[in-house]
């Protein structure tokens, strides 16, 4: 049982944390094969089906010998598909109907829009004219918009249909996730056509949904016809009278170069299309999401099932993880943990580096050039004001998916701390020992050494600090765009549902992020000019309460 | 053998400056003003804040470099070196001292010998805290916050003195000091400038100190020189309206200190 337990805590360090481990697997292996330099990439979005289906492709791929890089719950739907564009990542898995409505931005007639081939065949035409992406023949099943509400709000106010909603929906609060709200397939779309005006509208995310609703906190949420949380929760969904939903066939969306790069991937992928239907796809997903089995192992065991990989090996008994306590489960995945801790260490450490090679020269200079010093670092200021996630989507038609982009935005939060912290601790270093110090003869680059430099440490320390903590923070969201890290159960927890899993990353993140707070505020003091030290070491009490976390 | 040294007469170093003129934006800081202070002299330059007193100092050792008009230390126009062997050269005292706070008392003193390369720089500065009445074995090792502000003053004029400069340049030095103090530092000052022999630009605003300190007093108001003399002149026969007010005031402080 111990082993199982280990067994399973390192295939679930592979799923997740594919980016690192799997890759350099993949790298050896693909340098034997003519003219492919680099794994196929396969990325999902970040929610349970989406990993299921990403992590079906994945070893569908590799029981063909394909090298494989797994980037699982990359990002919503333009993070997803801008990365697909980019060449970035090579293939995950989308929807019919997304990619009509919110990727084209086009609608069919009304006799066409319930015809999934006729939907499918538009994507595909335009797709490819207009990005030169893929769209694989689907994979068999539907996974639509499911709007659902529990059965004791379907009898009290007597729902069964979407127009029934619309007419009680001024009674009811709707939890919706963000990209319903957004998409112009969503919310805006529903209350045009069924005049829907909920009476307050909360965004909540994917994680939480179902639990909020079972909880009564909301009255109706946007769900997936496939969900397994659907019938977990023993919910209703209500029907579609009016046919505003397109079709929502998935199938796998292929970059322009796959098919160029590794020959025959396509063709892998491709045997998978048509052998999933809704009531499997159902069953899958409520075995990852209700009973919280291994993705790898569904995955796998449908395969086999279908005939695709050989048979499974050995079977995780379920359910064991569930039972076992929180403490137990932190300490099974340690070796996993600790490598996240130690890249998300990597990549702070480094983002960190670079910031202070560039903002500490920056905050000097400016101090020589003090007309610019407001417009540059209010400038990097407003860096900080762009959501993190937002920055990173922003990052990947520039660079792709992975750890440079992830340190560059890292790098950008950094700043703007340390280049003020730097330009007003100098600006302010004692005007009066400056002055007598230019007046009796020193050099600039004396009076920058000898005098404000050590006057300024404290202040230049206290701007890294900051940055330091921002950026242990910012750091956990690289995981959307696969840069690892203790994002990574993060967002996989986020996307399975899985509360204990998202603790896993966030506890040790917090920790992280208090016990660099503590170190540097010791090096802080370590860096006090030589006059200050004594005092500082005995220390007023407020001190004391500043760094007790760390202690 | 330092001891020795110091005690040297200096180089000649007059200073002089000939029709200098400067302005701050649109305020005339100084307009067309000349003036000498010979060899081993000590002149104060008295007026009130925006006569242009500190202005005309700090030009010596190019803190400002006036806009027209020569100035000159030793015969020499101070353009004609560069300005840090300039400044190095020349002793500076301040209204706020200017410590470095992070160095202790005998590391700021030995700042110019330092910056110098004089080979003896510690026994330089420990010799100049001496000559202000700072034994370096008792004050040399604590920083400036755990002296006195009378103590700080006095270390920055041993600072200034360190390096045995020809000339020394003090900026309200004794302003921030309480009377007590104040009387205490200035006479310090005289003994040792007389016997170093150091030519000396004061500036302050009191009368009674100018008189005191200098051998020359020098008047400024709105960036000219009202009048030039010793106290003596100018209270015998003060050639202006403004030096008559000038003097009439700081007598009557005096006097009601007296009554």
């Amino acid at each position: 049982m111990r082993v199982d337990l280990r067994l399973k805590a390192c295939v679930l360090a592979l799923v997740i944390g594919g980016t690192s481990v799997t890759s350099a697997h993949a790298q050896a292996d693909a340098g034997g094969k003519p003219g492919n330099n680099r794994p196929i990439v396969v990325a999902s979005k970040p929610f349970g089906e989406s990993y299921l289906l990403c992590e079906m492709f994945s070893q569908l791929l590799e029981a063909r010998g394909f090298a494989v890089e797994r980037r699982p719950g990359l990002g919503a739907t333009e993070i997803a598909f801008g990365a697909l564009r980019t060449n970035a990542i090579d293939v995950y898995p989308e929807y019919t109907g997304t990619g009509l409505i919110a990727i084209l931005h086009d609608s069919l007639s009304d006799s066409l829009a319930a015809d999934p081939r006729a939907v499918f065949s538009r994507v595909s035409r335009q797709f490819a004219q207009l990005y030169h992406v893929r769209w694989l023949p689907p994979l068999g099943f539907q996974n639509t918009y499911a709007i659902a509400v529990t059965r004791k709000t379907a009898a009290q106010y007597r729902l069964r249909t979407l127009t029934d909603l619309a007419r009680e929906s001024s009674h009811l609060t709707a939890g919706f996730t963000a990209d319903f709200i957004g998409r112009s397939d969503g919310l805006v779309a529903l209350s045009r056509v069924y005049g829907i005006r909920p009476r307050d509208v909360r965004p909540l995310a994917p994680a939480v949904k179902y639990q909020a609703l079972a909880s009564g906190a909301v009255d109706v949420i946007d769900g997936y016809s496939t969900d397994g949380l659907l019938s977990k929760y023993n919910l209703i969904t209500l029907v579609d009278d009016r046919h505003f939903f397109p079709p929502y066939e998935a199938a796998a969306l292929v970059s322009a170069e796959l098919d160029r790069r590794v020959p025959g991937a396509v063709a892998a992928l491709t045997l998978l299309s048509g052998r999933l239907d809704e009531q499997t796809m159902r069953a899958l997903n409520r075995r990852v999401e209700v009973d919280g089995e291994d993705v790898r192992v569904v995955a796998r065991d449908e395969l086999a099932a279908l005939g695709l990989v050989g048979n499974a090996q050995t079977t995780v008994t379920t359910g064991e993880v569930s039972r076992s306590g929180f403490a137990r489960y932190m300490w099974d995945r340690r070796a996993y943990l600790a490598a996240l801790t130690v890249r998300h260490l990597l990549l702070v450490g480094l983002a960190l580096l670079a910031a202070v090679i560039v903002a500490l020269p920056l905050g000097l200079a400016l101090e020589r050039a003090r007309h610019l010093a407001e417009p540059v670092i209010g400038g990097l200021g407003v860096l900080q004001t762009i959501p993190s996630i937002a920055l990173l989507a922003f990052m990947i038609p520039l660079l792709g998916v992975g750890v440079v982009p992830a340190l560059v935005a890292l790098w950008l939060y950094a700043l703007y701390p340390i280049a003020r912290g730097t330009y007003t601790g100098v600006r302010d270093a004692d005007p009066d020992a400056v002055s007598a110090a230019e007046a009796l003869g020193t050099t600039p680059v004396q009076r920058l050494i000898w005098v404000r430099l050590p006057l300024a440490a404290p202040v230049i320390m206290a701007g890294i600090r900051t940055a330091a903590v921002i950026t242990v923070g910012a750091a956990t969201l690289a995981a959307f765009i696969g840069a690892g890290g203790l994002g990574e159960p993060i967002v996989a927890g986020l996307a399975l549902a899985d509360t204990r899993m998202i603790l896993s990353g966030a506890l040790p993140a917090a920790v992280l992020a208090l016990a660099v707070d503590g170190i540097l505020g010791l090096v802080e003091r370590l860096v006090a000019p030589a006059h200050r030290r004594r005092a500082i070491w005995r220390s007023s009490p407020s001190d004391e309460l500043r760094v007790a976390p760390a202690v | 053998m330092s001891h020795a040294a110091i005690s040297l007469k200096r180089m000649p170093t007059s200073l002089a400056a000939r029709n200098v003129s400067h302005h701050f934006g649109s305020v005339t800081a100084l307009d067309d003003v000349s003036i000498d202070v010979p060899d081993g002299r000590a002149v104060a330059l008295v007026g009130e804040s925006g006569s242009g007193k500190t202005t005309l100092l700090r030009c010596f050792n190019r803190l400002i470099e006036p806009e027209r008009g020569e100035v000159s230390i030793g015969g020499k126009n101070v353009r004609a070196q560069p300005m840090v062997l300039l400044r190095r050269g020349i002793g500076y005292v301040q209204q706020h001292g200017g410590l470095l706070p992070h160095w202790r008392v005998l590391r700021n003193v030995a700042l110019v010998p330092t910056l110098r390369e004089m080979s003896d720089a510690t026994d330089a500065a420990r010799h100049a805290l001496e000559l202000v009445g700072l034994p370096a074995a008792q004050f040399g090792e604590r920083f400036p916050h755990e002296l006195s502000g009378g103590q700080r003053q006095r270390v920055a004029l041993a600072r200034s003195i360190a390096a045995r400069p020809g000339v020394v340049l003090l900026d309200e030095p004794f302003g921030a000091l309480d009377a007590i103090s104040r009387a205490d530092l200035q006479e310090t000052f005289d003994k040792l400038r007389r016997e170093l022999s150091v030519t000396t630009l004061l500036v302050t605003h009191d009368l009674a100190e100018a008189g005191r300190l200098a051998d020359e007093v020098v008047v400024m108001r709105l960036g000219r020189v009202e009048q030039r003399g010793t106290m003596k002149t100018l209270i015998s026969a003060p050639a202006t309206e403004y030096v008559a007010r000038l003097i009439e005031k700081a007598r009557a402080g005096l006097e009601a200190l007296h009554a």
